[in-house]
C-alpha cells in the first residue's frame, strides 16, 4: 500500500529521476490493489532508467533495463519463428535501439514494455517477415515537455488493470491473443475482439493526444 | 483532424499492431492513422496488449557476452556528436509521410499510367502478398460497377466520393469485403485521389468472374 508519506526506498542513484519518481507517487491513487501498485512501482522504475539514459547515458541503469527486458525480447522473437542466434542477435538491436532512441518515450501514451514492443515488432517484420515497416507520421513533440503526472498515473494503472484481465483470460482467449501478437494468425485470422478492457486506454490516450496537440500549437 | 468519419476496423488495428498485415495494408493503414488521432489510440491501445504480451513472455537466457556485445554496439552506432532529434514537422503537401517516402515526394513525384477516361494509377513497390496503388480519378466521374476479391482498402487523399456506403472525403477509409459491389462515383469540384490496397492477388485461383481487373489493371 502506498501513500505519500511512504519515503521512496532508493537502493541505487536515481539522480534526477528521484524527483520525477516522487512526483508520480505523491500524485496518488495508486489503488490499494497490491499487485497493481507494485507495478507501478516498477514501471516507475523503468522510466526513471530510461531518462538516466537519456540525461547521463546511464550504464548502470541500462544493465538493468537490459536484465528484465532482453530475455522477454528474444522470447518474444524465438515464438515468433526466429532460431536462437537469430533472436539474441535482434534482441541485442532492439536493446540498442532502446537507448538511441530513449528521449522519445512519452509515459503518458505507452508503458516501457509497450515502448520495447513497438521497437521488437517493427524489428521482426523487417527481419522475419523481410518487408519494411511503414509507420505513421510523427507526432510534433516539444523540447522536454514535462509530462502530466496524473496522466501517467491514470495510464499506468488501466494498464496494469488489462495485464490482470489477460492473465485472467480463460486460456484458449488468451492464446489467441498471443498468437496474434507472435505472428500465428494471418490478417484475416485475426478477430479483435477480446474481451480485454482496451476502451479505457483508448481513452487515456487519445486525451493525451488531444493535449499534445494542443500544447503544439 | 476531427471531420474524419470512415475508420478503420479493429481487426485491421490489431493485425498493424501485431506486425501480421502485408507491407501494402501497412502503407494505407500508417497513412491513415497520420491523419487520424481516434485510430492513432486506437492502436496504441493495441501496442498496450502487445507490450502486456511481451512482459508476460517467460524469459528466455541470454547469451553470456550479450550485455557487453550490446554496449559494444551502442558504442560503435553512437558517432559522438550528440542525437537531438528535431521536433517532427508535420508533411507539407497532401501525402502524409510515410506515403511521401514511398512516392519518393508529394503528389508532383507520382509516376502516373493512363488507364483511360482520365483515370490514372501508380502502383508502389510493396512485397507481393497484396499490392497498392495510387488512384486519380477526375471530378465527377463515375467508375464502372467493379467487385472485389478479398479485402481492399481505399483512403482518400484529395477531393471525395460516394457510394453505396456513404460520402469519403480526406481522411476517409473504405473497407470493402468481396461480397461487396458498389459504384463509386467521385465528387464533383476537385479530382479525387486515393490510396487503394488490395489482397486480391492471393485469390487468383478462385474461379470467380474478375470483373475489377479491367477497370483497377489488378
Amino acid at each position: 500500500m502506498l501513500t505519500s508519506k511512504q519515503p521512496v526506498q532508493e537502493t541505487d542513484a536515481l539522480g534526477g529521476a528521484i524527483a520525477y519518481r516522487k512526483r508520480a507517487i505523491n500524485s496518488e491513487s495508486l489503488g490499494t490493489n497490491g499487485m497493481q501498485a507494485v507495478t507501478a512501482m516498477k514501471e516507475d522504475t523503468w522510466v526513471g532508467h530510461l531518462r538516466r539514459i537519456h540525461e547521463d547515458r546511464d550504464q548502470s541503469a541500462f544493465a538493468e533495463l537490459f536484465q528484465h527486458f532482453a530475455p522477454r525480447v528474444k522470447a518474444f522473437l524465438m515464438k515468433s519463428g526466429a532460431n536462437e542466434t537469430l533472436a539474441e542477435e535482434c534482441t541485442q538491436e532492439v536493446m540498442a535501439t532502446l537507448w538511441r532512441k530513449a528521449q522519445m518515450f512519452d509515459p503518458t501514451r505507452a508503458s516501457v514494455a509497450t515502448w520495447i514492443f513497438t521497437i521488437a515488432r517493427n524489428r521482426k517484420v523487417d527481419m522475419l517477415r523481410k518487408q519494411r515497416r511503414p509507420e505513421p507520421e510523427d507526432l510534433p513533440w516539444g523540447p522536454e515537455a514535462e509530462p502530466d503526472q496524473a496522466d501517467v498515473v491514470m495510464l499506468r494503472q488501466e494498464t496494469a488493470r488489462l495485464s490482470e484481465a489477460l492473465a485472467q483470460l480463460p486460456q484458449k482467449q488468451r492464446d489467441l491473443v498471443e498468437k496474434a501478437y507472435f505472428g500465428d494468425l494471418s490478417h484475416s485470422e485475426i478477430a479483435a475482439e477480446t474481451g480485454l478492457p482496451l476502451g479505457t486506454i483508448k481513452s487515456r490516450i487519445r486525451l493525451a493526444l488531444e493535449k499534445l496537440r494542443h500544447d503544439m500549437k | 483532424m476531427g471531420t474524419i468519419k470512415h475508420h478503420l476496423n479493429d481487426a485491421l488495428l490489431m493485425a498493424y499492431s501485431a506486425g501480421a498485415l502485408p507491407e501494402a495494408f501497412d502503407l494505407v493503414v500508417a497513412t491513415h492513422i497520420s491523419l487520424c488521432d481516434e485510430c492513432r489510440a486506437r492502436l496504441e491501445a493495441f501496442d498496450t496488449l502487445g507490450g502486456v504480451v511481451l512482459e508476460a513472455c517467460a524469459e528466455v537466457s541470454m547469451s553470456d557476452t550479450s550485455l557487453e556485445a550490446t554496449l559494444a554496439l551502442i558504442a560503435a552506432q553512437d558517432t559522438g556528436s550528440e542525437i537531438i532529434a528535431e521536433p517532427a514537422k508535420a508533411s507539407t503537401g497532401i501525402f502524409p509521410k510515410p506515403l511521401q517516402d514511398y512516392v519518393g515526394g508529394d503528389l508532383d513525384a507520382v509516376n502516373w499510367k493512363a488507364l483511360g477516361g482520365g483515370v490514372r494509377q501508380a502502383v508502389l513497390p510493396t512485397t507481393r502478398d497484396a499490392s497498392v496503388r495510387l488512384l486519380h480519378i477526375p471530378a465527377g466521374m463515375k467508375m464502372p460497377d467493379h467487385g472485389h476479391h478479398g479485402t481492399e482498402l481505399t483512403l482518400v487523399l484529395q477531393g471525395a466520393f460516394e457510394d453505396e456506403d456513404g460520402y469519403f472525403a480526406r481522411g476517409d477509409v473504405e473497407i470493402a469485403d468481396e461480397d461487396m459491389n458498389h459504384t463509386p462515383v467521385a465528387a464533383e469540384g476537385e479530382d479525387c485521389i486515393c490510396l487503394a490496397a488490395t489482397d486480391a492477388r492471393l485469390r487468383f485461383n478462385r474461379l470467380l468472374p474478375r470483373m475489377a481487373q479491367p477497370f483497377m489493371g489488378i
